[in-house]
């Protein structure tokens, strides 16, 4: 059980905790030929009461399609989520460990972080991951989230430096990211609500999918739809496959009426 | 150079135990019990944030009296060796009893070898997924490991706590009854109870993942109307 002297005490902070014990696995340089999956297009926005996070399914190594049910989207406490785009293996350990550094927070301290003290949390664990992204393994995230301070949702996305940025509308990331953001962009008023939200988040991923190889489209044939959840004051609401699949439906019916 | 006086183990061990009890007698007693669906934790503590009662993982929490520093730095140790568990292993692999057996190990040590021992009493109670495998982990000042049933009374006037509550102790009870009853077992029959002195927390019987939760005041006093 580790217990420290007072001027060796890592706080409340798990990360510091787990370098401290040496847990860090060591950097190694890895080379840029290295074929590991990589997680795509992912997608977030703001709507009247709080904020929206979705992404597709597929992973890819090179022209493969190594996984059809990765879940690139998840939820990371009560009042946020993240969603990963960049090779698979790290960006799924990143999470873990940002989930982790948030609940170990909250039980160590007896409350939560603030929102933003939440992002900047990311924005260091990206920083770290520099020199993988250096060669090749980059990882980068979206952060969603619903601030109870000052009642509105939030999100940011963050460059391989761990920069940091807050946006006020929409953000999409990934190699589909210029067809998902532009539909977004088109379809964004300040006045959506959570169902408006729901159903452009989807259309741009359908849209993401035509145009990009390495985005995931709606998969009626084996049930693996896009993750699409919305954090609100009451929380994070994930939307039901079968609720998925009838919005995916009417985008169909109405390309082939066309 | 002086030679310290020879003091033989007895002596040393009867002394060391009578001023961890009479530091842990100081505070006020804390009783957790089983109801129909989960573990009810309740304590008398007049502050509002200072914690006895919080949670370590999904389906355990810790309960201390006596020190504050003392059993927050236990706690704190507790928190950290389970998310170390849960990150190198998996979530299932965090259990109760060995957590349980790390602290009887760090306050066995303490009460030992350190001059002053650890003046607290905890408890680990941990939920199953069915009644009988819920457990409570009773760990006395000097290391002393206790698996109870059914309900656990630390610190305080503990004995009196004891008599007053075995008697009308039910698993089967439902939470607002256990509180009752707790409430009732802690001021005993010539005190009020005060809700705004009682910190109740709750580990809940369910497939969700995190068990645990507080209760406020208002909560309180709602059910014990």
């Amino acid at each position: 059980m580790p217990i420290f002297s007072p001027s060796e005490d890592p706080g409340s902070n798990f990360n510091e905790l787990v370098k401290k014990l040496g847990l860090v696995p060591s950097h190694t340089s890895w080379s840029e030929s290295l074929s590991v999956p990589h997680a795509t297009t992912c997608v977030a926005l703001r709507f009247n009461e709080g904020v929206l996070i979705a992404g597709d399914r597929r992973a890819t190594s090179g022209n493969w399609i190594s996984h059809r049910g990765m879940e690139k989207v998840l939820q990371t406490d009560d009042f946020s989520a993240v969603a990963i785009s960049g090779a698979a293996g790290p960006a799924m350990e990143m999470i873990k460990m940002f989930a982790l550094i948030l609940e170990h927070y909250e039980k160590m301290e007896g409350r939560s972080l603030s929102l933003e003290g939440k992002a900047n949390q990311l924005s260091m664990l990206v920083r770290n991951n520099l020199p993988a992204a250096m060669s090749g393994m980059v990882v980068l995230p979206l952060f969603a989230g619903f601030d109870e301070h000052d009642s509105q949702g939030r999100l940011w996305d963050y460059d391989a430096t761990g920069g940091r940025y807050e946006e006020r509308e929409y953000v999409a990331i990934g190699s589909g990211s210029m067809h998902a953001g532009t539909v977004i962009k088109v379809g964004w008023r300040n006045s959506l609500t959570a169902q408006d939200a729901v159903e452009l988040a989807c259309r741009s991923l359908w849209e993401a999918s035509e145009a990009d190889s390495a985005t995931g489209g709606p998969d009626g044939l084996r049930g693996v739809y896009p993750i699409v959840a919305t954090i609100d004051k009451s929380g994070w609401h994930r939307i039901e496959d079968s609720e998925l699949s009838e919005i995916f439906d009417s985008i169909a019916n109405e390309v082939k009426s066309r | 150079m002086s030679m310290p006086f020879y003091v033989p183990p007895e002596q040393m061990m009867r002394e060391k135990a009578e001023f961890a009890r009479k530091g842990i007698a100081r505070g006020r007693a804390l009783v957790a019990l089983q109801y129909n669906n989960g573990i009810v934790l309740v304590a008398e503590n007049p502050s509002n944030n200072l914690r006895k009662i919080s949670e370590i993982y999904d389906r355990i929490a810790f309960a201390g009296v006596g020190k504050y520093n003392e059993f927050d730095l236990l706690r704190q140790a507790g928190v950290r060796a389970a998310d170390l568990t849960g990150l190198q292993y998996s979530r299932r692999d965090v259990d109760g009893r060995g957590l349980a057996n790390q602290y009887a190990q760090i306050i066995g040590q303490s009460f030992t070898h350190e001059s002053k021992p650890l003046e607290v009493e905890i408890l680990i109670a941990e939920i199953g997924h069915e009644k009988e495998t819920d457990r409570l982990f009773h760990i006395t000042f000097d290391g002393t490991v206790i698996d109870e049933n059914v309900f656990c009374i630390l610190g305080g006037d503990s004995d009196a706590v004891q008599q007053r509550l075995q008697t009308s102790v039910d698993p089967n009870a439902s939470l607002q009854q256990a509180i009752r009853d707790a409430a009732a077992a802690l001021a005993g029959p010539d005190r009020p109870t005060s809700t705004d002195e009682l910190e109740v927390a709750i580990l809940v019987r369910s497939d969700q993942r995190r068990c645990f939760s507080r209760l406020n005041h208002q909560q309180v006093s709602d059910l014990l109307k």
